[in-house]
């Protein structure tokens, strides 16, 4: 294993002896393939046409004006599939079938990582299966019956807690048996080394989109840079290309759900970086939300693509380092700073944006974020109206 | 009891019967009664599972039997209450079976005092490949444990090379790509592989094995033990008779251990 297998402590390979042949090949190819002329001729054909970059970098006036500093959305939302997911999706894809790979299997907890793949597995010719956790099939019914149109089979999955975390197990098991013909493309910036970097790799056109965008429209850089985070790969997307520009406040908003507690089996939130303690889950050492054996906790949030137990091994290692800022947004937060985006903007966020949303209007009169602020708003909310209706009865519990 | 001694005690033309059980499913009590039927019925080494809540090489079958064991309470403290209370009334190896996070946690040297102190002879981890196993591989070698790591149909020549290396009581050979779980089309190039790997250590056999008549080719195809794990976690899942059966299944799948042959 090389060096760039770990970020400090964490990141690694903690996986089946029988995927090591597999990373390995996967880490070789790609670095191959990332800089060879033919795949990023197609890359950036498939990104620019078929998802529809770049996007643009909105000032948003009314917020602004309301909020009193100048706020930025980067509108991932606007991507074809309604979330950035897209990007890793057809970066992976396209690199499955560069490896003669000729079937892509992936987790989903939202299902805008599943309809993604389905996409990208549709455009390029693969064979598709996505593993959703029951729980989340239920929340994001309309997400299933688009991956299925697709193309995908979607296979639902009871086990556990029967969210995003059950469904990457249950892709592992596949994988494992499947490894000669079958691309794991995972959703986010966790899980084995090289995962956590591809997929910030691929991400990353969020962020230097950014970088271009803001020095047309402000001859500088931003203050600060917010992204909701549950894995992290927006986050990571965004933060990246900024990383070395430490004059700019990094920060991470993590998903607080119904209050910071937990029983002995749940967290009732989903902030790993904030309260998670270091521990080995999905083949990386990152911080995750476990109980006081190492058994890990059930996380929470309304949002279904925050709901996990751990976060990209690259967050904990920049948090821990003090470059990364991390915060979190209650269930209740994110959906009034839904509301009021929808009301001030016209413009409907997806519920996991909606965290990073709150946390700059909570913070904005306190000088604290500076005067220019990103946020990435990481995907659109119309799969998240039923939550949405639902809680605004008082269901709650979602 | 050590591995090795078990190994060197076996007649020349016996392998190992290894089974496999989740300790406490359905409950400590009974893992201890589940035991005790096995080793009646002639097992040789008994790797207790420490149930671990995202199992990720299991199949459904461990997957239910980690769920249920971890729901009826058990967890690493009473993990080594239960070994440390049956360890010395058999006079066999236990090995322990987890993931390493519950390891990771308890903090690797404080696990592995605490297995040899209870009696866990060696141990098994199935999400730490030999390039992660380091720390635990110096903590079991200071406390006299033995490190089992695993080689499977795709494990290279290099690789191998890496894992005997590092691995001592038994090698565990992982016979076709997947997960844990009883499976009828075992790899028939076993005997390739087993000779692939060149190494003094005992050989055994895993993943998928479920009938005596897979054991019998099994040895034949030149394995030192036999790993069952599932089929024995199947009965127990039954709720049916489970001691007899246990102890039943045991002995059918122990007399196809043997090897009648002339050495030419």
């Amino acid at each position: 294993m090389t060096s760039k297998a770990t970020y400090g402590k964490y990141g690694g390979q903690y996986v089946s002896e029988m995927l090591l042949p597999a990373i390995s090949e996967l880490e070789r190819k790609y670095d191959y393939y990332k800089n060879n002329p033919d795949f990023l001729k197609d890359l950036h054909y498939y990104l620019n046409d078929f998802a529809g970059r770049e996007t643009p970098l909105y000032f948003a006036r009314n917020l602004s004006r309301k909020y009193g500093i100048k706020i930025y959305l980067k509108r991932e939302d606007l991507l074809h599939g309604g979330a950035h997911k897209i990007n890793n999706t057809i970066g992976q894809a396209l690199l499955a079938r560069y490896m003669g790979k000729h079937r892509i299997v992936a987790e989903t907890g939202a299902g805008q990582h599943g309809t993604a793949t389905a996409m990208a597995g549709a455009a390029l010719g693969l064979e598709t299966v996505v593993y959703m956790g029951e729980k989340d099939v239920e929340r994001q019914k309309t997400n299933v019956y688009r991956m299925e149109m697709l193309g995908a089979k979607v296979h639902p999955v009871s086990a556990g807690s029967k969210t995003l975390k059950d469904a990457i197990n249950e892709a592992l098991r596949d994988w494992v048996s499947n490894v000669d013909s079958t691309h794991y493309l995972i959703g986010s910036v966790v899980g084995p080394h090289p995962y956590p970097m591809i997929v910030r790799d691929f991400q990353s056109v969020i962020g230097n989109e950014v970088k271009k965008q803001i020095i047309e429209k402000e001859e500088k850089l931003p203050d600060s840079i917010i992204a909701c985070t549950g894995g992290g790969s927006n986050a990571m997307g965004t933060f990246h290309p900024f990383v070395d520009d430490t004059e700019i406040e990094l920060i991470s908003v993590e998903a607080g759900g119904e209050s910071m507690k937990s029983t002995s089996k749940a967290a009732l939130h989903s902030a790993s970086l904030c309260v998670g303690e270091e521990g080995i889950l999905h083949g990386a050492k990152t911080r995750i939300l476990q109980d006081k054996y190492g058994q890990i906790l059930e996380s929470h949030s309304i949002s279904a693509g925050l709901d996990y137990s751990g976060v990209g091994p690259e967050l904990s290692y920049l948090k821990d380092s003090e470059r990364l800022k991390t915060a979190v947004a209650s269930d209740k937060e994110a959906l009034d700073a839904f509301h009021e985006l929808c009301h001030l903007e016209g413009i409907i966020p997806a519920l996991e944006s909606s965290h990073a949303i709150a946390h700059v209007l909570k913070k904005a009169k306190t000088g604290e974020l500076g005067n220019i602020v990103v946020i990435n708003l990481s995907g659109r909310g119309d799969k998240d109206l039923d939550t949405v209706i639902k809680s605004s009865k008082g269901e709650g519990n979602i | 009891m050590k591995i090795s001694e078990k190994f060197d005690d076996l007649d020349e033309n016996e392998a190992a019967l290894i089974s496999y059980v989740c300790a406490g499913d359905p409950s400590p009590d009974a893992t201890k009664n589940i035991v005790s039927s096995l080793v009646r019925g002639g097992a040789d080494i008994i790797e207790l599972g420490l149930p671990f809540s995202d199992p990720m090489a299991d199949g459904p079958t461990i997957q239910a039997a980690s769920k249920r064991a971890i729901e009826a309470g058990m967890n690493p403290d009473l993990y080594f209450e239960l070994v440390s209370s049956i360890s010395n009334k058999f006079n066999i190896p236990f090995v322990c079976m987890t993931y390493y996070n519950l390891i990771y946690k308890r903090g690797t040297e404080k696990f592995v005092q605490d297995c040899a102190q209870s009696g866990i002879s060696g141990v098994i981890v199935p999400d730490l490949p030999v390039e992660e196993s380091d720390e635990l591989a110096n903590a079991c070698q200071k406390n006299n444990v033995d490190l089992i790591l695993i080689i499977t149909p795709v494990t290279g020549k290099e690789r191998i090379q890496k894992v005997t290396e590092k691995s001592s009581g038994f090698l565990y050979i992982v016979s076709r790509l997947g997960v844990t779980g009883a499976r009828s089309n075992i790899a028939e190039n076993t005997g390739q592989l087993l000779k692939k790997v060149n190494s003094s250590i005992p050989k055994a056999v895993g993943f998928g094995i479920y009938t005596p008549k897979q054991v019998k080719n099994v040895v034949l195809s030149g394995a030192n033990g036999v790993i069952v794990g599932s089929a024995f976690v199947n009965i127990i899942a039954s709720n049916d008779d489970i001691y007899n059966r246990i102890e039943k299944f045991a002995a059918e799948l122990k007399n196809n251990c043997y090897i009648n042959y002339s050495k030419s």
